[in-house]
């Protein structure tokens, strides 16, 4: 399903600094209801740190975000009826059963055990995981948390579901089984906020991209117009925009510190394809 | 408010379930109290301590009353079943002496070959006791037992001879209406000691309410700390900030969850005091668990500051030991706060465990009323108010940094 016009996230200067590292610097983009939106950078450059504010778990230093008509900062629970988060780390409990993991946080929704049971039962036959379903997530292999981890993000049906790399270390066929899942749950409806390093992964399921580095937003517009972009090669992939925006150099972030090997990549500089 | 109940509950029970799974947690959980409690129990002094210490006694030349001597130390039993010393005999005062060297005995009674001669011929006589001044704690315990058996026989002795001459005394005409007794001459005063409970507490029982307050103490303090932290480590705090819930649901169900944990293991405690260390509990038993209660609420504030702070649990385990380590010594687990310097002493005072520990030991031992220890429960409420109205803003401010 592709994007009405409404948006359903708007985010407008938002900054967050740790001290004096600023982590993202006024950051502004905004997604439609109903898009995938694929939110690309390097290790380092500001996603899970725009992931968190967004999701109500940390607080902006400046600037606004709007998830679903609410305030980050001012309806931060009106906004967690709206988001389903799959974080970096997965969010269960490895001593408890994958069930009791969905009860648990189910019921912090205020769902009862039988809702929780309903909801989740879909989801969790779609992902292949009804037969572990009272094995302790201890006893998983990574692929089968991140499908139970996916369940729970979306037991309270949020309008918003954020990924943060949840393909990251997974293998093949559990990797085409979440980006299928990821379609078809957007073809419900849901909007999807996607992080990933994952080129190919960005190019199949997202409609729009923004491309974040050292905490701004490099470039941000469809698929199709950023490959228009890279003028200096034919057919050029989503890895080609990313490596021509962010450059070839390898990021190291320490202490809050960013260094970079050499100066800027080729083609162009940072800024010159933000599109608004 | 209903539902801050419900959310704090569901996380309480969730972090118990948790808990019950880890086997090794679940074994450590019991047997810590247990070693504790043995170690305890019979490292520190009580009467069942003092047994079989070996001396060394010179008495062959020392006649009878001599040989009545030495036999009434050989034969001494502080318990039933159970003699003091273990008694070797020795040639001279060097022999005991050399022997203490070589660490084959804790120390000696020399009795002189005159001994029994001097005390028939109305003189007057002394013995000698050699102490081992490299073990103060052992050779003050064998000076004074010795000293004292030495002097209750010396009495013996006297009232003997006295009793002779009271005969004579009692029986001359201006003595007829007041007769003169053994008593009011060898113990003219005797000290009455009077205690507020029956039988005599011996050390475990001073120690027992404050190993109890502290195992209940440390068990919530590093127990919140380290759970939260180790949420916060493995991302799963972030599901449940992400729900729509109270952040002091989060904060207090997880305390809730520890408290119950630490209140269990101080009962273990408690009965393993009562069946092994004969410790009676002479108090109300709800004032007992008033007093626990409060006690960790005291401390809750506290777990939850470090908790914040940390953001590893090792960083947490660390700092907490900061505060533990001192706060063992100077809460007067061990030992009295009387005997401490006065800068120890003011520093004790601002210990909430100093409080519990007092208030559980007026009630356990004292069988103290609430109007005893209402000062007590009144300072820990303080404290525990005073430190979650502090801690709780911070940790809310802090876990969305």
């Amino acid at each position: 399903m592709k994007g009405s016009m409404e948006n359903i996230i708007e985010v407008t200067n938002l900054t967050k600094k740790f001290k004096k590292f600023t982590a993202v610097d006024r950051v502004s983009f905004n997604i439609k209801k109903g898009e995938i939106f694929g939110f690309l950078g390097p290790n380092g450059a500001g996603k899970s740190t725009v992931i968190r504010m967004l999701t109500t778990l940390s607080r902006p230093t400046s600037g606004q975000a709007i998830i679903a008509g609410g305030d980050v900062l001012k309806d931060q629970d009106e906004v967690r009826k709206h988001i389903g988060l799959v974080a970096e780390k997965i969010i269960l409990y490895d001593r408890l059963t994958a069930m009791e993991n969905l009860e648990f946080f189910g019921q912090l929704h205020g769902l009862t055990k039988s809702e929780v049971y309903q909801k989740s039962l879909k989801w969790v036959k779609k992902l292949k995981m009804e037969e572990w379903l009272n094995s302790q997530v201890g006893t998983y292999s990574t692929g089968m948390k991140q499908r139970i981890n996916i369940v729970r993000a979306l037991l309270t049906e949020p309008d918003i579901l954020f990924l943060d790399e949840p393909t990251l270390g997974l293998d093949p066929q559990t990797t085409h089984l979440i980006r299928q899942f990821i379609r078809e749950l957007n073809g419900h409806g849901v909007t999807v906020l996607l992080t990933t390093h994952d080129m190919i992964e960005a190019g199949a399921l997202c409609d729009r991209v923004a491309i974040i580095d050292h905490g701004k937003i490099a470039a941000f517009d469809s698929v199709e117009n950023l490959k228009k972009q890279v003028k200096n090669k034919n057919n050029p992939t989503l890895e080609d925009v990313f490596l021509t925006i962010t450059g070839t150099e390898i990021r190291d972030i320490a202490e809050g510190r960013t260094k970079i090997a050499g100066g800027f990549g080729p083609g162009m500089t940072k800024n010159n394809s933000r599109v608004r | 408010m209903f539902k801050i109940f419900r959310d704090l509950w569901q996380i309480t029970k969730k972090d118990l379930i948790e808990f019950t799974r880890d086997k090794l947690r679940l074994a450590t959980f019991f047997i810590m109290p247990m070693f504790m409690m043995i170690m305890v129990g019979f490292i520190f002094p009580s009467q069942n301590s003092l047994k079989n210490i070996s001396i060394g006694i010179v008495q062959s030349q020392s006649g009878e009353i001599g040989q009545k001597l030495a036999d009434s130390v050989a034969s001494l039993e502080p318990t039933a079943g159970s003699k003091a010393f273990k008694v070797t005999q020795y040639s001279s005062i060097e022999a005991i002496k050399d022997g203490i060297k070589k660490q084959e005995i804790s120390g000696g009674l020399f009795i002189p070959s005159d001994f029994s001669d001097k005390i028939v011929s109305g003189g007057q006589t002394e013995v000698t006791i050699v102490e081992d001044q490299s073990n103060p704690q052992i050779s003050q315990m064998v000076d004074a037992i010795l000293s004292k058996t030495v002097e209750g026989f010396s009495q013996a002795l006297g009232a003997e001879k006295l009793s002779q001459i009271l005969i004579t005394v009692n029986s001359l005409p201006q003595n007829q209406e007041h007769k003169v007794s053994i008593e009011s001459i060898m113990t003219p005063i005797r000290a009455n000691i009077v205690g507020l409970i029956a039988g005599n507490p011996n050390y475990f029982e001073f120690v027992a309410p404050g190993i109890i307050a502290m195992i209940v103490m440390t068990a919530v303090l590093t127990g919140l700390a380290a759970s939260i932290a180790r949420e916060k480590e493995q991302g799963t705090l972030d599901g449940m900030l992400i729900s729509p819930i109270n952040r002091l649901a989060i904060i207090l169900g997880k305390a809730f969850a520890q408290s119950i944990r630490g209140l269990i293991q101080g009962i273990i405690v408690m009965i393993l005091a009562i069946i092994f260390f004969g410790v009676t509990i002479h108090g109300n038993v709800l004032l007992i668990a008033l007093i626990l209660l409060l006690g960790v609420f005291s401390f809750v504030g506290l777990g939850i500051l470090v908790s914040a702070v940390a953001t590893e649990q090792e960083t947490a385990t660390q700092l907490l030991f900061m505060f533990q380590f001192p706060m063992l010594f100077l809460s007067g687990v061990f030992f009295p706060i009387l005997l401490m310097p006065p800068f120890m002493q003011t520093i004790s005072k601002i210990i909430p465990l100093t409080y519990a520990i007092t208030a559980l030991r007026k009630v356990m031992v004292l069988n103290a009323g609430f109007s005893a220890v209402q000062n007590e429960i009144l300072i820990l409420l303080v404290f525990g108010i005073v430190t979650l109205s502090i801690s709780v803003p911070v940790f809310k401010r802090v876990i969305t940094r």
